[in-house]
């Protein structure tokens, strides 16, 4: 297999970048071999089929996946020039740094304020309560949500249609104010109109943050990112803008998955 | 020897019929589900009818108690059958605080046990820890009695109230009056070890039940283990804990054999934890034999009633509560 594309135009930043980087679960490698590199506030959109090791991937990111026993790594995930793997590294930390957007809505059973609020609070980011609501209400804003909400702040998240706690939950990510923003496929439960509130969502974010998003939809990966990596079995296949990939991928199997001739 | 080996593998004709007679042909087949329907539902109204039945005949036997003494019967706190002066406070007082207390005791500890095996312990430890506390439930109440006589009523004597009554007895009521041993807080004590392995069973299986999303999220937004599992987990799990509580309650109102063995029985109300008490179930274990007199059987099965309604609305509670989550959950 030929190394991938580097990263991307001159004066891009690199914010996040995968070294050879190969995972586990047991015995089953989901990952191989993996180098990809993120450009800082830009969208990568991450495709390939089902079980192909997007989640992993992500998930590895902000190591989520430590929970899952029995899995191991090689290789180095390297964000801002320094390894999240490394000892010394603060897991806590890293996941501030690095927010996570689920495929399933996952709000708390608690209030709308307080769904936003859990990540200021517990990393302790603004004193008192003005500080906490201005917070909320920006986080919310950003969401889009602000409108839709700001009259029912203290009402049950879970009274909120599907689309409206997918974006509360983009709200309470960005509440931390993650550099990285990890999104799994976070759009795949919702309808056509609360979709494309989020790729709006998306447009607007990448000013401020690097995305990473999976997505099963290729439209939507078209739509809304500028590079496009697309993995096949636990490998990346082939990475690049993501009109070059739509238009004129290099690689036979990335060109047979994205116009559907795949099997 | 041969012979039986050649034996026809085959049953001849006539033995095939007669077999195919007793296996069951579908108007058969019908008939014993019918039969077992009917089995069933006749089951299935016995226990209710079983139910009002015990309820009627206790509520009858009792209710010369009711009317001699009417409600005198729950405020007086003298018990004297000989002078057929009968009130049953001390009994309900025993009752209520030796259960509640021990539930303050379990409470905490089956919450730490469940917190420990779900979110803590190796998972090779944690399914022979919670087999072990689980375990503690098969042990019958006489055997617990005994341990407690022998062992845990000498060392709470010598460990816990002699130094604190000779310390603070003057001061605190609760610490009052000399450390027999034999007394409200060993009651307490022995009650609770006995409802631990049902509310912890019961707090694992809700932390367990807590979705993994719902942790995730906590995570992913900068929580440490530990504020995830008092910030998220606990709280999401929190009514099925009530739920367990109050079904351990509910085991411990109705307690007998081993609270009879070390609560000390004796029919006196006092603040203190180091004075014996006596509650409704030890009453009746240990006087029925000897109650003489229709009024003094009476009064007895007024208790019987008492508990049973006081453990009946504690179940009651439970069931709601258990069936609010459910609904919570959906
Ligand atoms: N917790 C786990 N334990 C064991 N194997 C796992 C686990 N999670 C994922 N895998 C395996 O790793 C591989 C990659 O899974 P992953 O979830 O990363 O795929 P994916 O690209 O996100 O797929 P999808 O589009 O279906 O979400 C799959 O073969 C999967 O079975
Ligand atoms: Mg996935």
């Amino acid at each position: 297999m030929q190394d991938p594309r580097p990263a991307g135009a001159a004066g891009e930043v690199i914010q996040l970048e995968a070294r050879d980087f190969s995972f586990w679960y047991g015995t089953t490698q989901a990952l191989e071999g993996v180098n990809l590199a993120v450009p800082k506030r830009k969208v990568t959109a991450l495709i390939g089929p089902s079980g192909c090791g997007k989640s992993t991937f992500l998930r590895s990111v902000n190591r989520m996946n430590d929970l899952i026993p029995n899995v191991r790594h090689e290789g180095d995930l390297v964000l801002d020039g320094e390894s999240v793997y490394r000892p010394e590294q603060d897991v806590v930390l890293l996941r501030r740094r690095v927010g996570m957007v689920f495929q399933k809505s996952n709000p708390f059973p608690k209030s709308i304020f307080d769904n936003v609020a859990y990540g200021p609070r517990v990393n302790r980011l603004v004193n008192g309560r003005a500080a906490l609501e201005a917070l909320v209400e920006e986080s919310l804003r950003r969401a889009a949500l602000w409108d839709e909400v700001r009259d029912q702040l203290g009402e049950n998240a879970l009274g909120l249609s599907g689309g409206q706690q997918q974006r509360l939950c983009i709200a309470r990510a960005l509440a931390v104010s993650p550099e990285v923003l990890l999104m799994d496929e976070p759009a795949s439960a919702l309808d056509p109109i609360a979709t494309q509130k989020i790729e709006e969502l998306i447009h607007e974010l990448k000013s401020e943050y690097t995305i990473v998003i999976v997505t099963p939809n290729m439209q939507q990966a078209a739509r809304v990112s500028d590079r496009t990596a697309f993995f096949y079995l636990g490998r990346l296949v082939e990475v690049g803008n993501t009109e070059e990939i739509f238009t004129a991928p290099r690689e036979e199997q990335t060109e047979a998955y994205i116009t559907g001739r795949f099997g | 020897m041969p012979t039986r080996t050649e034996a026809p593998r085959r049953p001849p004709p006539a033995m095939a019929g007669r077999l195919a007679r007793l296996l069951p042909s579908r108007s058969r087949g019908n008939l014993a589900d019918q039969l077992f329907g009917i089995l069933l539902k006749a089951f299935g109204l016995l226990l209710p009818a079983l139910f009002v039945f015990i309820v009627l005949r206790i509520g009858r036997e009792a209710w010369l108690a009711v009317g001699t003494f009417g409600w005198g019967f729950l405020l007086s706190s003298d018990w004297n059958p000989v002078l057929e002066e009968f009130g049953a406070l001390p009994f309900v007082f025993g009752t209520i605080v030796s259960s509640f207390l021990a539930l303050g005791l379990a409470v905490p500890l089956s919450v730490g046990v469940a917190i420990f095996l779900t979110e803590l312990a190796p998972r090779w430890l944690a399914p022979p820890i919670a087999y072990a506390t689980e375990l503690l439930a098969a042990i019958p109440s006489v055997v617990y009695g005994l341990w407690a006589i022998f062992v845990m009523v000498p060392f709470l004597r010598s460990a816990v109230q002699e130094p604190l009554s000779e310390r603070f007895g003057d001061a605190v009521p609760l610490f009052e009056g000399p450390a027999y041993g034999f007394s409200m807080l060993s009651g307490a004590v022995i009650l609770s070890i006995m409802i631990i392995p049902f509310i912890s069973a019961v707090a694992r299986e809700v932390l367990d039940a807590v979705p993994r999303a719902q942790r995730e999220a906590a995570l992913a937004l900068g929580a440490t283990r530990w504020e995830m599992t008092w910030q998220v987990a606990l709280p999401y799990a929190l009514p099925g804990i009530i739920g367990g509580a109050i079904l351990g309650l509910g085991r411990a109102l109705g307690e007998t054999m081993a609270i009879t063995m070390v609560i000390g029985n004796g029919p006196e109300i006092s603040a203190s934890l180091f004075a014996p008490g006596y509650t409704m179930a030890s009453v009746l274990a240990n006087e029925f034999t000897e109650a003489t007199g229709e009024i003094y059987l009476s009064a007895l099965m007024e208790i019987a009633l008492i508990l049973f309604g006081i453990t009946i609305v504690v179940n009651i509670l439970a069931q709601l509560l258990v069936w609010r989550v459910g609904r919570r959950g959906e």
